[in-house]
C-alpha cells in the first residue's frame, strides 16, 4: 500500500489489497487489487476453476489469505482475529452455490434461525419477518417445505431469502444463475437488481454467465487463469469492447474474435 | 485442461456414434463392404516405400468384433499416408487405434511444426483425429508410479499417524472448550436439535439394546451353566451373569451398538452437511459449528449412555434368569443370589465407563463428519472411519479401565 491507509479506504465498501490466495503451496491467484463501491453490483468473473469461489470464500472469511488484506469500510478484516470477526460477519449475507439450506429444517425455520439467534425477538415478529423474506423472493407460503422438496431455482431463491434475513449490508451470491433455465436465471437477475435498488445493499456476485453479467453488473473484476491474477477491472460492457486484455475481450465476447480496443 | 480433455472425449464419442447407427451415411469409398452379414476381421498392414510408411486398414472395426490383426513392422514415425479401400464399417475403435499409433511415435505433436498429416483417410475420420490432437496431451496429469522405498513408506505412515493423533487431540480439546462454554452459558445451539438427538440415541435405541443384551445374558448363562453344573454349582450362574453384565458386557455391548448406530449417523449427517456447504452457512451467520452441531450430540450421547447401560444390565440379568429357570433355579432364588453378588461398586463401574464411552463415540463420529471431504464418496468413507474409530476407542478405553481397576483392586 503506497497511500495512507485511512483516506482512500474510506470511500470503498470493500477494498482488496495485494491479495494472494493459495491452497498449501498451490497459488490460485496472486496480487488482486480492487475496490467495491457502496451500492455496487460487483461481479467476480472468470473461466471455470479459476478461483472465483475461492476469492468469495476469502472475502467472507472462510479461508485465510496467503498474503494481502481485505478491508470493509476501511477496517481491516483479515487482520482481525477470526474469533473477533462477529461485527463484520453480522453485516454479510451469503448465498452459496447450491443454496446450502440446512436440510433438516423447513424453509421457514431456515430463515427464522438466524433471526431468532440474533436477539430476543417475539415469535410473532419472527413469523412475519420470515413470510416477508420469502415473499420478497417469490416464495410466499412455502414456509413448511423442506429444501429437498423444492426445485433448484427455488432453493437458490430461498438461499437469497435466508441471506437477506438479517438485512445485510453486503450480499454475496455464489453463481446465482448456474444450472437454471434462462427464464429462472433472468428472474433471479431482476430480483438482484430490485433488491439492490430497494434494500440498498452492496452486492458481490460470482458468475460466468454473460447475460447475467451484462444485465446486472456495474463493476467487475476478471480473474485470468493463464496469468493467475486479475485480468481487468471495470464495467463489463465497456471491458467487452475496450479492454486492452485480449483474454477479457475473448471471454466477454464468448470466444468470438474480439475487436481490437479503440 | 482436464475439463477440456473430457469435453473432447464426449464430442468424439457423439460424433462417431451417430454415423454408426446410420451405416449408409458413412462417406466411405465406393467398393466398401457395406454392413455384410459376416463382419470381416479388422486388419492393419504396414508397408514401406523408402522412408515413407503406408498403413492399410481393412475389415470391420467394431467394439464387439475380433481383435485387430497387425502385419508388417511399425515404423518409427507417423505413417505418411493411409489406405482405406477395403475398409468396412467402423466405430470408435478405429480412430482410437489410429490415435494410439500416432501418439506412440509422436509423443507431443505440439513440438513438431508440421500439422499432422492424415492423407488418405475419409473426411470424418480425419476430422475426429484432428479434433483429438487439437490440444496436446497434458504430460503431468497422468498418474506416475512413485518411487517407493520402505523408509519412505515408514515416514508416510508415521506422518499420517501423527496427523491423526494430533487431529484427535485437537478435536477433543475443542469439545472440552465447547463444553466449558456450555457450562458458562455462552454456547449457542438449538434446543430442539438437542432433544431430537436425545430421542434418537435414547428411546429409539431401546429395541436393539434390549435384544442384544437379553441374548448376551442368555449366552453367558448357558455357557456358565455347562461348566458350573460339573461342580454342582449351577446357582453361581447368577453371580457370573450379574457381575459379567454390570462390569463389562452391558456397557461394552451398548457402546458397540451405539458406535454402529449413532456414531455412524453423526458422521453421515455432519459429512453431508459439510458437502452441501451447510456448515459454511452456519459459520457465515456467526454460529460456531462446534457449539451448534457437536455439542448437542456430545451432550445427548453422554447423557443417554449411562441410562442405556443400566437398562442393558437389567435386561441381561433377566436373560440369565430365563436360562436359570430352565435349568432349575427359581427366579426368586436367582434374584437373591444376583443381589448378593452384585454390590454397588461393581454396578457403578460399568456406568462410570459408559460416560467415557459415550463421549468417545460422539467425538469420533462428529470428528469424522466434520473433516469429511466434499463428495458423496467422502461421506461414505467418513461413516466407515467413524464406526471403526469409535469401536477401537471403546475397546482401548475399556482395556485402560481394566488395568486401572485391577491396580486399584476393585
Amino acid at each position: 500500500m503506497k497511500t495512507a491507509p485511512s483516506a482512500p479506504a474510506s470511500t470503498a465498501k470493500i477494498a482488496v489489497r495485494d491479495l494472494s490466495m493459495a491452497y498449501g503451496n498451490f497459488v490460485v491467484m496472486h496480487d488482486l487489487n480492487f475496490e467495491v463501491r457502496d451500492k455496487d453490483i460487483f461481479v467476480i468473473m472468470g473461466g471455470s476453476g479459476c478461483g472465483k469461489s475461492t476469492l468469495l470464500r476469502h472475502l467472507i472469511g472462510l479461508l485465510e489469505p496467503k498474503k494481502g488484506s481485505i478491508l470493509y469500510d476501511g477496517e481491516d478484516f483479515t487482520a482481525t482475529d477470526p474469533a473477533g470477526r462477529g461485527d463484520f460477519i453480522r453485516r454479510f449475507g451469503v448465498m452459496y452455490q447450491s443454496g446450502a439450506l440446512w436440510s433438516s429444517l423447513t424453509l421457514g425455520e431456515n430463515i427464522a434461525m438466524p433471526i431468532e439467534e440474533s436477539g430476543d425477538i417475539p415469535a410473532n415478529t419472527v413469523r412475519d419477518l420470515v413470510s416477508y423474506k420469502l415473499a420478497l423472493v417469490g416464495l410466499a407460503g412455502y414456509e413448511d417445505y423442506y429444501p429437498s422438496q423444492i426445485s433448484g431455482g427455488m432453493k437458490k431463491r430461498a438461499g437469497i431469502a435466508r441471506a437477506m434475513a438479517l438485512d445485510p449490508d453486503i450480499l454475496f451470491l455464489d453463481e446465482p444463475g448456474a444450472g437454471l433455465d434462462p427464464l429462472s436465471s433472468r428472474r433471479l437477475d431482476d430480483l438482484i437488481l430490485r433488491l439492490r435498488d430497494s434494500q440498498g445493499c452492496t452486492i458481490v456476485v460470482v458468475t460466468h454467465e454473460l447475460a447475467s453479467i451484462f444485465s446486472i453488473a456495474n463493476n467487475s473484476v476478471f480473474l485470468d487463469t493463464a496469468t493467475r491474477t486479475q485480468g481487468a477491472l471495470g464495467n463489463p460492457s465497456e471491458l467487452r469492447d475496450h479492454s486492452d486484455n485480449p483474454a477479457v475481450r475473448l471471454f466477454l465476447n464468448r470466444g468470438d474474435t474480439p475487436p481490437s480496443p479503440s | 485442461m482436464e475439463k477440456q480433455g473430457k469435453w473432447q472425449y464426449n464430442l468424439l464419442r457423439k460424433k462417431v456414434h451417430r454415423p454408426l447407427s446410420r451405416k449408409t451415411a458413412l462417406p466411405l469409398p465406393a467398393e466398401r463392404n457395406v454392413a455384410s452379414a459376416d463382419p470381416l476381421p479388422p486388419r492393419a498392414a504396414w508397408s514401406h516405400d523408402g522412408t515413407d510408411a503406408t498403413l492399410e486398414i481393412s475389415g470391420d472395426w467394431r467394439r464387439d468384433g475380433p481383435e485387430v490383426e497387425i502385419t508388417g513392422d511399425a515404423p518409427a514415425q507417423a505413417p505418411a499416408r493411409y489406405q482405406v479401400d477395403s475398409l468396412g464399417s467402423y466405430d470408435s475403435t478405429l480412430p482410437a487405434f489410429l490415435l494410439a499409433r500416432f501418439r506412440a511415435v509422436t509423443p507431443s505433436p505440439a513440438d513438431s511444426d508440421d500439422a499432422p498429416s492424415f492423407t488418405g483417410l475419409p473426411d470424418n475420420l480425419r476430422g475426429l483425429l484432428e479434433l483429438a490432437l487439437a490440444v496436446p496431451e497434458e504430460s503431468d496429469t497422468r498418474n506416475t508410479p512413485q518411487v517407493s522405498s520402505d523408509l519412505r513408506k515408514l515416514g508416510k505412515i508415521s506422518l499420517q499417524l501423527w496427523a491423526s493423533v494430533s487431529g484427535l487431540a485437537n478435536f477433543t480439546g475443542q469439545s472440552v472448550l465447547s463444553l466449558g462454554r456450555f457450562i458458562t452459558g455462552k454456547a449457542r445451539f438449538r434446543s430442539s436439535e438437542f432433544w431430537l438427538t436425545l430421542q434418537q440415541c435414547g428411546i429409539d435405541a431401546l429395541p436393539i439394546v434390549s435384544l442384544i443384551s437379553f441374548l448376551i445374558g442368555l449366552i453367558l448363562a448357558f455357557v456358565g451353566n455347562v461348566q458350573l453344573a460339573n461342580f454342582g454349582a449351577s446357582l453361581f450362574v447368577a453371580d457370573l451373569v450379574g457381575i459379567a453384565m454390570v462390569r463389562e458386557m452391558g456397557v461394552v455391548m451398548t457402546a458397540i451398538i451405539m458406535s454402529g448406530r449413532t456414531g455412524a449417523a453423526f458422521a453421515a449427517h455432519l459429512g453431508s452437511m459439510k458437502a452441501n456447504e451447510e456448515i459454511d452457512a452456519l459459520r457465515t451467520f456467526g454460529f460456531d459449528p462446534f457449539d451448534f452441531l457437536v455439542l448437542p450430540r456430545l451432550l445427548a450421547l453422554v447423557l443417554m449412555m449411562p441410562v442405556l447401560t443400566i437398562y442393558a444390565n437389567i435386561v441381561g440379568i433377566l436373560g440369565g434368569m430365563l436360562v436359570g429357570f430352565f435349568v432349575g433355579i427359581e427366579p426368586e432364588l436367582y434374584w437373591t443370589e444376583t443381589l448378593a453378588a452384585v454390590d454397588l461398586t461393581n454396578a457403578s463401574l460399568g456406568v462410570i465407563k459408559s460416560v467415557f464411552f459415550g463421549a468417545a463415540i460422539a467425538i469420533s463420529g462428529c470428528m469424522q463428519g466434520m473433516k469429511a471431504g466434499n463428495s458423496s464418496a467422502a461421506v461414505g468413507e467418513a461413516t466407515t472411519r467413524a464406526v471403526v474409530a469409535s469401536i477401537t476407542a471403546v475397546i482401548v478405553l475399556d482395556s485402560g479401565f481394566a488395568a486401572i481397576f485391577t491396580l486399584l483392586d476393585i
